[in-house]
């Protein structure tokens, strides 16, 4: 598989996206918030964690405006798997590419911790490997660091991406119950990551990419790199 | 040519920007001549105590200070580098940030975290891990509460935005901190050895450049006057004195900072902290035998009409001074220019070697620059010591106090887990991201952090703050040992060799000879304790002046230091991981509460001696222990300190929920049960491996007690204690949310 990974200025997890991406044997590109094209045959665009231009004014608000953000918005346009983790999800929300935005966390804290995650939704290009299913739902733990994580959207929206599939990760207990105390942030519904209408761009404000080994806490989030490498070669041997 | 000054000097302006006659007399005479203002003040804050160690040097010329390991001298550069092999250097230090913190605690504490990160990237290294040591009042005023949310904010908002993980630290509380909390920041960062970047000038010709912020009139005489002097009713009035900081603009600096070192383009490079441009150009230039001329109206300011005594003395935060080989100015800048990072050259390296300053084209200073730095010209002060009379009063013997049962015993466990200072500290490490940069495999919530060092697969390095002040207060001696072996204690329960130390000396004023005895005192402990463990202090700061209402804080050398791990899969944790292990005391048993946070809680008193230290038997431990980890012996390990034996089993169980039998074999009083004598290590061992480690023991002559086996979810100890796991770790992990989560105003 083909990743690239945008670094904004302020971008701080781009290098573990690199890394993570990277450990399947993907090809993984740098790309520059200024860049006005993409290369060629990339499979997936990363928009990693961090603090985009300090996210002094609103999350993700200014980095939405960078010129690669127009290449992104097309690559999309045109069906190519984005993937917006953290500050990441709330660019997304900020270009238009996934529907309501992400505010402070409930209690007003920064919170980093592991997190236990149930995949909702397992046909979607970032969870077909995950093994989930609505009898035996899948449950990944792994790591949240964010002050605005809290996802929240229009009671029309909510209604559209649950009656549709689209919320793909709910905060949950150990054992995959959604409850109250499991909710980390106050999301809408336990709601931890959605797609969009074509189901090829993801947010999600937990980190897969501090969960890709063992050593440091968790191999959960690496479910989500080998979903995404096992649909982009079905997809190619479809298309040859 | 005499420089032009904004006002007359005398004497008594000198006074007034914190010099003393004698020193204004030296500057006289270091110039010939009357300084101007601009020169005045550039003295003022270079011969401050945070900057020229005047008072403390002579002590700590006393450390160890040097080890193969280490790649550059203590004090050389702006933070110690030790080798960890294959071409690689792990660069660390540790500095105070408690007078703005004191005044402004959300920004003193943020610009301590962002001062001690461009210690570490200055020299070329990536920043991998942040700790911090903070000491607050008991949390039951209003006041403290805010300062302690503050403090843990700005912490957590800087380093998260930077980028680095904040893994480890330590929260004490005490009521001799209530007016002056102390907050310590350290940075961990990997460096390639032959791309370290030096804070030296060379090459007269070679422009000099200002990088990053815009310079403005924050933290004006941060160092020289908020920072030296005690706390008073003016203290409130210096909160303009206090920097603010902006972490977006030094991760760009950061990324700009190490492109520009790889690119080969850098001669010398120093971050600008305390006395801003006029510290940087002074020391890089004395460290190069060199000069500088400077054009203050190349800086690029908040305010066009700042003067050039403002624009030398300015703190604002996220700068550089950078001087670049003369012809490499175009690739500079435009590696700058990728990261939006303001570059601008402000003047050159000179033969002379004078620091010659212009503003508005007119001269305004030209001081020689070996007469303003430490090593240099900078006074050199032996101060007057006295053994303070509080000692009379607090050396007394201690009793063991009764033997205990088990409802008693039980309530003073659950009394001592709520203690703030042991108490769970999640309210706080969660508001710190601890794991951006996927090298974290430890985060600490006592002992040691472990981080894996990706250049280098199967290394690590284990990092830890320690200091115990308690101890130190009733014996600067013994206290100052205990603290360095304790912190190398930390980092062998992880599986780590400890090689050397970083310190932050905080103390009360050094001009009142009962403090200045227990500066003088804890200093050749930790010297002491130094030598035994081969841990050389690479570097560190002394912050004095840390008192109120003629009160000082407990004296407190805070002791950061580093181990490395040659394979990270040895590495253990503390918490039990599994049923049936046996349950292994390694060191001896003596009932000793001098010093203990048994005698805070319970009597609300400290006195006594320090606890029982022996170095040769820590000694003896350390190794027995470190060996056994590396071979594969034990599964965790976790050593006893602030609450005993039962408190340290009791942490034991909390990570996993996997609960404990155990026997006490010694007596049942407070003494055995909850006192703090030193070198003893709890470990979890696999049963097949017990005759080993006993054999071991024998021959390394350390005291070794199976006092029982890992299993089920109750904590017993036999006769003492009954409980569930989940209850005991309820009581420790609810205290300080109920005492911080509770709504407060701000002050």
């Amino acid at each position: 598989m083909n990743v690239g990974v945008v670094t904004f200025p302020g971008s701080n997890c781009d290098a573990d996206a690199r890394w993570a991406a990277g450990l399947d044997g993907s090809t993984v590109h740098k790309l520059w918030h200024k860049d006005t094209s993409l290369p060629t045959g990339l499979d997936l665009v990363i928009l990693p964690g961090g603090f985009s231009y300090g996210d002094y004014l609103r999350t993700g608000a200014i980095a939405r405006f960078s010129p690669i953000m127009n290449e992104v918005i097309s690559f999309a346009n045109r069906g190519g798997l984005v993937m917006g983790i953290c500050n990441g999800f709330q660019i997304l929300c900020e270009a238009g590419l996934l529907p309501g935005a992400l505010i402070r966390n409930s209690d007003l804290s920064f919170i980093c911790k592991d997190v236990y995650l149930r995949v909702e939704n397992d046909s979607t290009p970032f969870t077909i490997s995950t093994g989930s299913s609505s009898q035996q739902p899948t449950v990944l733990r792994i790591p949240i660091a964010h002050g605005e994580g809290r996802y929240t959207t229009s009671d029309a929206d909510l209604r559209r991406l649950e009656d549709t599939g689209r919320v793909v990760f709910r905060y949950c207990d150990p054992d995959g119950t959604v409850s109250e105390t499991s909710n980390p942030n106050g999301s809408m519904k336990n709601i931890a990551g959605i797609v969009n209408d074509s189901g090829n761009v993801l947010g999600m404000m937990p980190h897969p990419e501090r969960a890709a080994n063992d050593l440091i806490g968790s191999a959960d989030g690496l479910t989500i790199f080998r979903s995404l490498a096992a649909f982009v070669e079905r997809t190619t041997a479809a298309t040859v | 040519m005499t420089p032009v000054s904004e006002i007359d000097v005398t004497v008594e302006t000198a006074r007034e920007l914190g010099l003393t006659a004698d020193e204004y007399a030296n500057i006289v005479q270091a110039l010939g001549r009357t300084p101007s203002y601009t020169e005045l003040g550039i003295y003022s804050v270079m011969w401050s105590e945070h900057c020229s160690y005047k008072n403390s040097i002579l002590q700590l010329k006393t450390l160890p200070r040097t080890s193969a390991r280490m790649l550059v001298a203590m004090g050389e550069e702006n933070a110690g580098v030790i080798d960890v092999g294959d071409g690689y250097g792990v660069a660390f230090k540790i500095e105070s940030h408690n007078h703005p913190s004191a005044v402004e605690p959300f920004q003193g504490a943020a610009t301590g975290v962002g001062g001690i990160l461009r210690d570490i990237f200055t020299m070329g290294a990536r920043p991998i891990a942040a700790l911090n040591s903070l000491r607050f009042g008991e949390p039951d005023s209003e006041r403290t509460k805010y300062l302690i949310k503050g403090v843990v904010h700005g912490i957590g908002h800087y380093g998260n935005c930077f980028g680095v993980p904040t893994v480890a630290g330590e929260v004490y509380f005490d009521r001799c901190y209530t007016d002056n909390p102390l907050v310590n920041a350290m940075a961990v960062g990997v460096v390639r050895a032959d791309r370290m970047a030096s804070a030296t000038a060379e090459g007269p010709g070679n422009p000099v450049f200002i990088m990053g912020s815009s310079t403005g009139r924050d933290g004006i005489h941060g160092a020289s006057l908020l920072a030296s002097r005690e706390f008073d009713d003016e203290t409130e009035n210096m909160r303009p004195t206090v920097q603010v900081g902006d972490p977006f603009a030094e991760k760009l600096l950061l990324e700009a900072s190490l492109e520009l070192i790889e690119a080969g383009v850098v001669v010398g490079m120093q971050d600008m902290g305390a006395a801003g441009i006029s510290c940087s150009t002074s020391e890089m230039s004395a460290k190069g035998g060199v000069g500088m001329t400077i054009n203050l109206d190349k800086v690029p300011l908040r305010e066009a009409d700042m003067s050039a005594y403002e624009i030398m003395l300015s703190e604002s935060q996220e700068r550089m001074l950078v001087v670049v080989q003369k012809g490499r100015e175009a690739e500079a800048a435009a590696i700058c220019e990728k990261w939006d990072v303001p570059f601008v050259q402000i003047g050159e390296v000179t033969e002379d070697p004078h620091v010659t300053v212009y503003r508005h084209g007119s001269l305004v200073a030209r001081v020689p620059a070996i007469s303003l730095v430490l090593g240099g010209e900078a006074p050199v002060y032996v101060r007057e010591q006295r053994e303070p009379e509080y000692l009379q009063l607090t050396r007394k013997p201690v009793d063991n106090g009764p033997t205990l049962h088990q409802a008693e015993c039980t309530g003073i466990l659950k009394k001592l887990l709520a203690a703030p200072t042991i108490a769970s500290k999640r309210w706080i490490y969660e508001q710190y991201d601890s794991q951006v940069g996927t090298n974290t495999v430890i985060r600490a919530d006592g002992d040691a952090a472990v981080l894996r060092i990706k250049e280098l697969p199967g290394k690590a390095v284990a990092v830890t703050t320690d200091c115990n002040s308690r101890y130190v207060y009733l014996n600067p001696h013994k206290g100052g040992m205990i603290a360095v072996a304790e912190a190398a204690r930390n980092v062998v329960c992880t599986g780590a060799l400890p090689v050397a130390v970083t310190n932050c000396l905080n103390f009360g004023n050094p001009y009142d000879p009962e403090v200045y005895w227990q500066f003088a005192e804890a200093v050749r402990g930790m010297g002491d304790a130094c030598r035994a463990l081969d841990t050389p202090v690479t570097g560190g700061n002394v912050s004095f002046h840390n008192e109120s209402q003629q009160h000082a804080v407990y004296p407190t050398p805070t002791i950061g230091m580093l181990g490395l791990i040659d394979d990270v899969d040895t590495v253990v944790g503390s918490s039990f991981p599994a049923s049936g292990l046996a349950v292994v005391l390694l060191g001896t048993q003596r009932a000793d509460l001098g010093g203990s946070e048994y005698l805070h809680t319970m009597k609300e008193r400290i006195y006594g001696d320090a606890p029982y230290f022996d170095m040769d038997e820590e000694l003896r431990l350390q190794q027995l222990t470190l060996q056994a980890i590396r071979d594969g012996l034990v599964t965790n390990a976790h050593d006893v300190s602030e609450g005993g034996l039962l408190v340290a089993l009791a942490e034991m169980t909390f990570g996993s929920g996997v609960g404990i039998d155990v026997s006490i074999s010694t007596e049942h009083t407070a003494g055995f049960l909850f006192g703090e004598s030193q070198s003893r290590i709890i470990v979890g061992v696999d049963v097949q491996h017990v005759d080993e480690l006993r054999r071991r023991c024998e021959t390394s002559r350390v005291d070794v007690d199976v006092i029982g086996t890992t299993g089920g979810s109750r904590f017993v100890v036999r006769n003492l204690v009954d409980e569930d796991v989940s209850d005991l770790r309820n009581v420790w992990e609810g205290s300080l949310p109920a005492i911080l989560s509770t709504s407060i105003a701000q002050v």
